[in-house]
């Protein structure tokens, strides 16, 4: 940390991409840029430029990883068309899928967020009351506080590991409601 | 309607369902007059029921041939008796209120209202309903696509630090505290196993015998001074009574409410 702070001002931006590419790779979990600023004591316009930079050399030399920006951070990870090859070394194979009645109750949780359970149980027109709790256990969503009404139900809101597991950077990046109004016929 | 039902595969409240949305689509496989087989797929709620049974009529959302669909809809519930307690509350409620749009539909518009305003059309608040679900149904399938994509992607596993690896994340310290708990833990069990510790009433007897005829005499006082439990008194009381009627014991008492002495004779 202290030859950190001493070589503050000294480092150029190649420097910098390598340094950010090595704090991303040993995380094991995406790392925020405010994070890559604070411990490197560098500006957030400077850290930003070098990951996305990063990232352009990562796409330029189109090999087996890619680095890209998931649930408010960076991560380096493996490319989806070479998934087949990484589940036969690992062994594993794909998660079990959540039920349909918990998809819709995560996408409700997700576009009206924060919502009660007796809101979800309006647009779904079923109780959610497991699939809350399936949701809960697999900490895709979390509880945001009770609302000021009635009852003082509890509110639910995804979490960051939605982010991750459903690829997203932010929530801005979800498509808009709306966009599923046309579809219907 | 038939009272029995052979098939039904019930998959609604499974949480740990891989759902197809190509290929699973919840739908009824034969019909017979007495026989129907169903394959639920996920009708992950009322309204999902409701809006397959008017895309199976190939009716218009906009304009619901309520009396039709309703009836579809009792047929249909009828067969659900056996599902899930709170599942099948919200089939019903949304039975009651198909039955009250039909009802309402059939009902002559009041003449003091009509050509006023167009009056609200009552299947109205359904559609609503339905619309809106549909947009969180199609944004369900959005969410699916995105998850599989997602479990394409692989990133590095947890490497290795103090702060992960159990085995060097220990100082001598905190040897020593485990240690020291173990230690504790196990005076605890030890404690325990003498409280629960029971005696029989044939070593009470052995107990009382040999202390009567080592010293010749004893009082009832010193017999239950020393005991703790109320088993242990019961047992005591139980082997005087025993010792006095099988071997040459006698009971003395010297005083109206005095000291009860056992003497060997």
């Amino acid at each position: 940390m202290e030859e950190v702070n001493k070589e503050k001002t000294s480092r150029t931006e190649a420097e910098l991409m390598s340094i950010c590419e090595a704090l991303i790779f040993v995380s094991d979990e995406p790392v925020p840029p405010k994070v890559l600023g604070d411990v490197l004591g560098e500006p957030k316009q400077k850290i930003e430029k070098a990951l996305d930079d990063l990232r352009l050399s990562y796409e330029a030399r189109d090999g087996g990883l890619r680095l890209r920006e998931i649930g408010g951070g960076w991560q380096i990870a493996t490319r989806t068309e070479l998934h087949e090859e990484v589940r036969e070394f690992l062994k594993t194979r794909p998660s079990a899928k959540l039920s349909l009645a918990s998809l819709e109750t995560l996408a409700v949780i997700a576009y009206r967020q924060p919502v009660t359970v007796p809101e979800i149980l309006e647009i779904r027109g079923v109780q959610s009351a497991s699939s809350i709790k399936t949701l809960l256990d697999k900490r895709l969503i979390v509880s945001k506080g009770r609302k000021d009404t009635v009852g003082r139900p509890m509110m639910y809101g995804t979490s960051k590991d939605f982010l991750i597991q459903f690829g997203l950077k932010d929530l801005s990046e979800l498509p808009s409601i709306e966009d599923f109004e046309d579809l219907i016929q | 309607m038939p009272q029995t039902v052979p098939n039904i595969f019930m998959d609604v409240d499974s949480e740990q369902l891989v759902f197809d949305f190509e290929n699973v689509q919840p739908h009824i496989e034969r019909e017979s007059r007495d026989q129907i087989k169903l394959t639920l797929g996920e009708f992950a709620g009322p309204l999902d029921l409701l809006l397959y049974l008017i895309r199976q009529e190939k009716a218009n959302i906009f304009d619901i041939p309520i009396a039709k669909i309703t009836d579809e809809y009792l047929r249909y519930i009828r067969l659900l008796k056996s599902m899930d307690i709170t599942l099948a509350t919200d089939f019903l409620v949304m039975a009651a209120t198909l039955i009250e749009i039909k009802s309402k539909m059939l009902l002559p518009r009041d003449p003091v209202f009509e050509g006023d305003e167009e009056a609200e059309d009552p299947r109205q608040e359904l559609v609503d309903q339905l619309l809106e679900h549909e947009k969180f149904k199609r944004a369900s399938e959005m969410l699916y696509e995105r998850s599989t994509i997602e479990q394409a992607t692989f990133s590095r596993g947890l490497i290795e630090s103090d702060d992960n690896n159990l085995e060097i994340n220990a100082t001598v310290f905190d040897i020593l505290k485990a240690f020291q708990q173990i230690m504790e833990r196990r005076k605890e069990e030890i404690q325990m196993e003498i409280a629960r510790e029971e005696m029989s009433l044939a070593e009470m007897l052995k107990n009382i015998r040999s202390r009567i005829f080592t010293s010749g005499k004893i009082t009832l006082l010193e017999i239950f001074e020393e005991l703790k439990t109320k088993n242990e008194f019961v047992l005591a009381f139980i082997a005087v009574l025993e010792i006095v009627r099988t071997e040459s014991v006698r009971v003395i008492q010297e005083q109206v409410f005095g000291e009860i002495t056992l003497t060997r004779t």
